[in-house]
């Protein structure tokens, strides 16, 4: 970019995209991104409320330049029928985790497993004579809390969902990120 | 009625006007060959390879801003076509390619001839269709045209499975388009052209940067009014070529790495920087962080994601070129006091006609060497520009851009986005198909001829009048020049002189085949191979060591241009060596 336009900072985004509900569309966009070289953090996709349709939500990071160009190349996709960069609003973030956590490798494990799963508001969904599996769900701050709570015990295993993310009602349209685009460049905004 | 998936297509593409089918038979697809043979109504090329079938349709779509249209086999037929699909996505040529593919039950377990072709070609079309009911057929075609078409232009592939081209189904074609996801803006920002408008108009040194999109959205009109409302000078990519008259006086000449010295130098001075239908490739804007540093930038373009891709735009103007030059001619007519509103131009214009003075294009002639330029311009001069021209990719193509002055769009076809060797005489066949009362010559070079040399069949057989014009230097010359300026003169593998004896080739196809070896010949071979009716091959054995220039090195500033060999710069009789302004 030109000296009037310093490189900004590289920073998270979360870009909400709906598609069409159709065979290949997760594969051009998770194609679109390796072929231009983006990042996706996290990815998480189900059919919507109207399941003629697909959300997604993606997690990525870049500079305004990078997301600008990130948004505009998933616009050009035939089968992206909108693209949300969510960065632009407030909104609310949630990952669900299961946790398979030893129990047993020293005395009182197991109760100081119970306690941290309570602690959090989290779920026993599964337990064996040495292990719980926990469920858990909360935004980023609370989920990396509940890991490094449970570290010291030995975390065997964890799987999750990806975050999913909404705006929350009625909020305007902060002055941040995409907005600095002039006018004539929004009309792509389908 | 019902009828078949084949007839359907058939059906389908008539509806879609098409009328040339650029081809090559195989098993999955034999059906729709049957179909085919049974109506004559649509002419099938058959060319000798897959990848001259959509080259092919490259130059049928590119002469007359239609859809071209390509029917392949499944497997090795579909994944030949990618190289020309690449191409066509690069310089947004509107294609539809159909390919065979193994019956639907069959996809996935690695049947005979059997290819992913839907996630090969995902990432280098437009937009691609899996046919997996009979019923969407013609709903598929209907918008694969439309998708193709409109918008940025570019191929559309479908993959049509045996079992549904066999399948019969009822037939109703739809009227209208529509795709929710799937609007492209046409008409531009009211108030940016307004802006744009008065940014021009205050400017002092403003230059028109126009491209592709010109020749695609027919704007070329437009763009004459343009230049001709205010006096800018213009330059154009080399996909725009033809946009403008090459002999107007407000024609710089193509910018950017072979670009003229007067065309990189406005760039650089320019104040108002008008961009339509570009897409600021690094080959036309050398380093970014140098092309035009003092420039405002006004960038109209119908593909949002090619505006500040690389470089920072201040007016961005998202639409079709034509509609939008409309739209600014008018603006201008409005807020300008008459005649004299673009009178403060005049020292910007003076000084670029410095510059056109100080280096314009130029060569040495020699009396025992050909020097290739010279062949051009014989042709040019032979011609007047009233024909098509294609060319391959290298050293040929650069000086046809150079020293052929294209005065009209669509008459210019070339590879520019993807460099693809072995482009340009595939692409004249289909030039010649579309346009045949028209000339239509294929400049290239003897490597990239080689490329797609199976395709002298397919005009000896159909007797189509293209006149190919090889420049044998002996070596892949673009190469052999880099290797010259920066690899110390090692030609590693860019010799070939052991090439075929091209006239004897060109007469065991069937076709006449001439030579010229001496400057005094040129003239002559051009009078006689053009004055004759069918396919005539024209080998020029020209000066093995010319290098194209002015050059910027890759990565360089467009404003150091080099305008002589590395070994010359020592030479005293030489004016001139590295010039950095």
């Amino acid at each position: 970019m030109s000296p009037e336009n310093p490189v900004s900072e590289s920073r998270k985004h979360y870009i909400q995209v709906i598609v069409e509900n159709r065979f290949g569309v997760l594969s051009r966009v998770a194609g679109l991104f390796s072929a231009r070289g983006f990042n996706i953090d996290s990815l998480s996709v189900a059919p919507g409320l109207d399941t003629s349709v697909s959300q997604m939500t993606i997690e990525t990071q870049g500079d305004d330049h990078v997301v600008e160009q990130i948004i505009k190349q998933l616009n050009k996709l035939i089968d992206v029928i909108k693209v949300i960069n969510l960065s632009e609003f407030s909104f609310l973030t949630r990952e669900t985790l299961l946790i398979r956590v030893n129990t047993n490798s020293r005395p009182g494990d197991r109760e100081e497993a119970f306690r941290i799963a309570e602690i959090f508001r989290s779920r026993i969904i599964d337990s064996s004579p040495s292990t719980y599996t926990i469920e858990v769900t909360g935004d980023e701050d609370k989920i990396e809390a509940i890991l490094n709570f449970l570290k010291p015990l030995g975390i065997k295993e964890v799987i999750r969902t990806g975050k999913v993310a909404i705006p929350r009602e009625d909020q305007k349209q902060s002055s941040r990120g995409m907005t600095r685009l002039a006018e004539g460049d929004m009309s792509f905004h389908r | 009625m019902k009828m078949s998936g084949a007839e359907m297509l058939l059906e389908s593409l008539k509806r879609e006007k098409v009328t040339h089918i650029f081809g090559y038979p195989g098993g999955v697809v034999l059906p729709v060959f049957d179909a085919l043979y049974k109506d004559p109504s649509l002419q099938v090329i058959l060319t000798r390879h897959e990848q001259g079938a959509v080259h092919a349709a490259e130059g049928y779509a590119r002469s007359t801003n239609t859809v071209g249209v390509v029917l392949v086999t499944s497997g090795p037929g579909a994944t030949n076509t990618l190289t020309g699909i690449a191409d066509a996505n690069m310089d947004s040529i509107p294609l539809v390619i159909i390919t065979g593919q193994v019956p639907t039950k069959m996809i996935g377990n690695d049947a005979f001839q059997e290819a992913d072709i839907i996630g090969m070609s995902r990432s280098c079309t437009k937009h691609n269709f899996l046919v997996r009911r009979i019923s969407d057929l013609p709903r598929i075609i209907k918008e694969a045209f439309y998708i193709a078409k409109s918008g940025r232009p570019g191929p559309v592939l479908i993959d049509f499975p045996k079992d549904i081209i066999v399948e019969k189904g009822d037939f109703s074609y739809p009227e209208t388009v529509s795709i929710r996801s799937y609007n492209p803006t046409i008409q531009g920002n009211r108030w940016q052209i307004r802006k744009a408008a008065q940014t021009i108009l205050k400017s002092r040194r403003p230059i028109l940067y126009a491209g592709g999109g010109i020749i695609s959205s027919a704007a070329h009109k437009e763009l004459l009014e343009l230049v001709t409302l205010t006096g800018i000078p213009t330059t154009l990519t080399l996909m725009g070529l033809g946009a403008i008259p090459g002999n107007h006086p407000r024609f710089l000449g193509m910018l950017g790495m072979h670009g003229t010295y007067a065309a990189n130098m406005a760039i650089h001075d320019a104040d108002v920087l008008i961009a339509v239908g570009v897409r600021f490739d690094d080959r036309v804007t050398g380093k970014i962080a140098e092309f035009s540093p003092h420039s405002k930038v006004i960038h109209i373009d119908i593909d949002p994601t090619s505006i500040r891709k690389n470089f920072h735009v201040e007016i961005p103007i998202v639409g079709d070129a034509r509609v939008i030059l409309k739209d600014l001619i008018e603006e201008l007519r409005e807020i300008s006091a008459g005649e004299d509103a673009f009178r403060h131009y005049q020292p910007w214009i003076d000084q670029i006609a410095e510059w056109e003075k100080e280096h314009p294009l130029c060569y040495t002639m020699d009396k025992d060497v050909i020097k290739p330029q010279h062949v051009i311009e014989k042709i040019y001069q032979f011609t007047q520009g009233d024909c098509i021209i294609s060319t391959d990719v290298g050293q040929h193509q650069m000086w046809t851009a150079q020293f052929f002055k294209f005065i009209k769009p669509n008459t210019w076809l070339t590879s520019g986005g993807l460099g693809t060797m072995g482009y340009g005489f595939p692409a004249a066949i289909g030039a010649q198909k579309a346009h045949p009362g028209k000339r239509v010559i294929a400049i290239t070079g003897e490597g990239s001829f080689l490329m797609n040399i199976q395709e002298m069949a397919t005009v000896v057989s159909l007797d189509l009048p293209v006149k190919i014009v090889i420049l044998n230097n002996q070596y892949l010359g673009m190469v052999r020049q880099w290797q010259e300026f920066f690899y110390g003169s090692r030609y590693s593998s860019s010799f070939i002189g052991q090439s075929p004896d091209f006239v004897k080739l060109a007469e065991a196809f069937g076709m006449v085949g001439m030579r010229a070896t001496r400057p005094e010949q040129v003239e002559d071979i051009i009078l006689d191979g053009f004055s004759r009716r069918g396919p005539v091959l024209m080998e020029f054995q020209v000066d093995p060591e010319e290098n194209v220039f002015p050059m910027v090195p890759a990565g360089g500033s467009n404003i150091e241009m080099i305008f002589e060999s590395p070994g010359e710069k020592d030479d005293p009789k030489k004016r001139d060596s590295i010039l950095t302004a």
